[in-house]
């Protein structure tokens, strides 16, 4: 089965053996197109941080199955022997905190990846930029992080997710430091960013002010995911 | 591909420089204690180069006359003197003695020479100021770094000496400044004991029936005046014609007069093996502890830099970064770290500690650069401790939950 975006499959983890097993994830089916956000929601210790990892290729799961734009990724084993250039390559991660590299200008930050992948200094700044262009923080490209607003940080963040161009971003809360102006304003980003690049976003809150604005939402409970169509207001 | 480690050592250079200058002084430590071993083994050679002699010829079976006392007759240069291949032989006394001067003293190794000309063995080789001795009694020749002037008048023993000509690195093995005096009068200061002291031993004598005896008039007096004279020297130096070789004379010597007699080499080897081993084996434990105690800071630091930025190095991993990039964010530092305290050791140690230093420090090159590749591997190996600590960051601690 082929799929462009993220298809995730009966996607089980099972921490520990025998007795003391526990099934974090127990059967995730989620699918996220191109140019899609979509929320995760569920309680504390549903699974979700569990899910994130496991998409982000930083623990493996138990069983299951994960396409990425196509390629079976994972199938009851890692298909890609590199997970480090996978997840360097081809998963955009932005964080509740926006964790820029303090010693690094905003740019660096950005640039590091393509760096990191072979891109030359040049190249990984000019792409940069750019993405600082859409993100409107441009002005802001040879700032240290320390010195940026909260919200833009977090926009920084978000270049940083988007610079080598993955198929698929994973945000963990990305707005809980936010207030819900700020908040707002990086899940527009998010979807714009989503279409411009034709990028699967997955989103992971709690955030009620901001769970309104996805058109879908996988809540995960008890380690199982279900889909509900969200309202998906303000950004027609 | 831009310098990680450098970037977080210009980020934070404050406290990469400050800890640097820390590091560094320990390193200058290090370095000047390495200039003291080079310094005493050089004033050992100096002692040796400067007396201008290829046998020492001293009191049998010991190892005279600077690591063992040696007592010789002060005719024996004689019968040496005219032994075939001897081009000159010359008597020598030293005492380490107080010398007094007006404003203090000062510690120096008191050497009686021979009356002669410059270039007899013993006599200073050249003087930067002033003239050799030329009079019999009380004029002295020392080096510049017992701080006397010429003119100075100094008390040795009950005699007073005028300076009248300055040398330089003209020292004993312990780095303390050699002041130069006639033999005769050098004798007198190692035997001349108080007025008390003499009344007592001539009394001494006077009461002894065997020395004062009615029918020997003459035999009294013959007996105290041989016991105010000191016919001793500590040694006799020994130049050998040009063309042979001194091995040979010093072993006619050692046949003939049955006495200990001690090539150049040998000297050294009593000097630098046997005279300097203790202080040498002090300075190699004190430099041991110092690497120990430079690794360990170095090493916590490091290890502190790198649990402060534990999260960054999580978002590090989690974006895809290699480890062999991590390991030389941290290494890097580590050597960086080192450098600094290289650099700022070496300038210690050159403008502070060896001009300061009451000994002679003579930092080498070599001893630098031996130095410097001990710094980097001592840096390097530090690091090692962060390098597992930042290899174990789980990349997930960059994602909540």
């Amino acid at each position: 089965m082929a799929a462009k975006g993220i298809l995730i499959q009966g996607l089980k983890k099972r921490y520990g053996s025998g007795d003391t097993a526990v099934d974090a994830l127990k059967a995730v089916d989620m699918h996220v197109a191109p140019g899609e956000v979509v929320g995760l929601i569920g309680p504390s210790g549903s699974g979700k941080s569990t899910l994130l990892k496991c998409l982000g290729a930083v623990i493996e799961p138990t069983a299951g199955k994960i396409i990425l734009d196509n390629d079976i990724i994972y199938d009851d084993g890692w298909k890609v022997k590199d997970l480090r250039a996978l997840r360097r390559d081809r998963i955009g991660f932005v964080f509740q905190a926006p964790y820029l590299i303090p010693f690094l200008d905003v740019t660096d930050n950005v640039a590091l990846l393509p760096m990191l992948a072979g891109m030359s200094n040049l190249e990984a700044r000019k792409r940069a930029i750019e993405l600082f262009e859409a993100l409107d923080v441009k002005h802001r490209a040879k700032a240290m992080p320390s010195q940026l607003s909260g919200g833009e940080q977090q926009r920084v963040a978000i270049a940083r997710g988007l610079v080598n161009q993955p198929p698929v971003i994973l945000a963990d809360e990305p707005t809980a430091p936010l207030d819900s102006e700020r908040a707002l304003t990086v899940i527009r980003i998010l979807n714009d960013m989503a279409k411009r690049f034709e990028t699967a976003i997955i989103v992971v809150t709690h955030d009620e002010k901001i769970i309104p604005t996805f058109k879908r939402i996988y809540h995960i409970r008890d380690g199982a995911t279900y889909e509900e169509k969200g309202q998906g207001r303000g950004f027609e | 591909m831009i310098s990680l480690a450098g970037r977080d050592i210009l980020y934070s250079w404050g406290k990469f420089v400050f800890t640097g200058m820390g590091l560094g002084l320990l390193i200058g430590i290090t370095l000047s204690m390495a200039g003291i071993y080079r310094g005493m083994v050089e004033d050992a050679k100096a002692l040796l180069d400067n007396s201008g002699a290829d046998l020492w010829v001293v009191q049998k079976d010991t190892l005279g006359p600077y690591a063992e006392p040696s007592s010789l007759y002060d005719d024996i240069w004689r019968e040496i003197r005219s032994m075939p291949e001897v081009e000159q032989a010359a008597n020598i006394t030293y005492l380490t003695m107080q010398i007094g001067k007006q404003d203090g003293d000062v510690r120096a190794m008191v050497t009686g020479l021979t009356p002669g000309e410059p270039g007899t063995p013993g006599w200073p080789p050249y003087l930067i100021a002033g003239r050799q001795i030329t009079r019999s009694h009380y004029e002295a020749v020392a080096d510049i770094a017992s701080g006397f002037k010429l003119g100075d008048r100094i008390q040795i023993r009950r005699s007073r000496y005028t300076i009248v000509g300055l040398t330089r690195r003209m020292v004993s093995s312990n780095g303390d400044p050699m002041v130069f005096i006639p033999l005769k009068d050098a004798q007198e200061a190692q035997f001349l004991k108080d007025n008390d002291a003499i009344w007592k031993q001539r009394r001494r004598t006077a009461q002894n029936p065997a020395f004062n005896r009615p029918v020997v008039p003459d035999l009294l007096d013959a007996i105290i005046a041989s016991q105010s004279v000191n016919p001793y020297v500590n040694a006799v130096l020994v130049r050998v014609e040009t063309g042979h070789s001194p091995e040979e004379v010093a072993e006619s010597i050692r046949r003939w007069k049955r006495l200990t007699v001690y090539t150049r080499g040998q000297m050294e080897e009593i000097l630098v093996g046997k005279l300097i081993a203790t202080s040498a084996r002090q300075i190699f434990m004190f430099l041991v502890i110092l690497a120990i105690v430079s690794s360990a800071i170095v090493a916590f630091i490091i290890y502190t830099l790198t649990l402060g930025k534990i999260r960054e190095i999580a978002v590090l991993k989690l974006i895809g970064t290699k480890n062999r990039t991590i390991v030389g964010l941290i290494m890097q530092q580590s050597i960086a770290l080192g450098l600094i305290g290289f650099v700022v050791g070496k300038i210690s140690a050159t403008l502070l500690m060896a001009p300061l230093f009451p000994k002679y420090v003579l930092l080498q090159p070599l001893d630098s650069i031996i130095g410097f590749i001990a710094v980097v591997m001592i840096c390097a190996l530090s690091s090692i401790i962060a390098i597992r600590a930042a290899l174990r960051v789980d990349p997930a601690e960059a994602i909540g939950g």
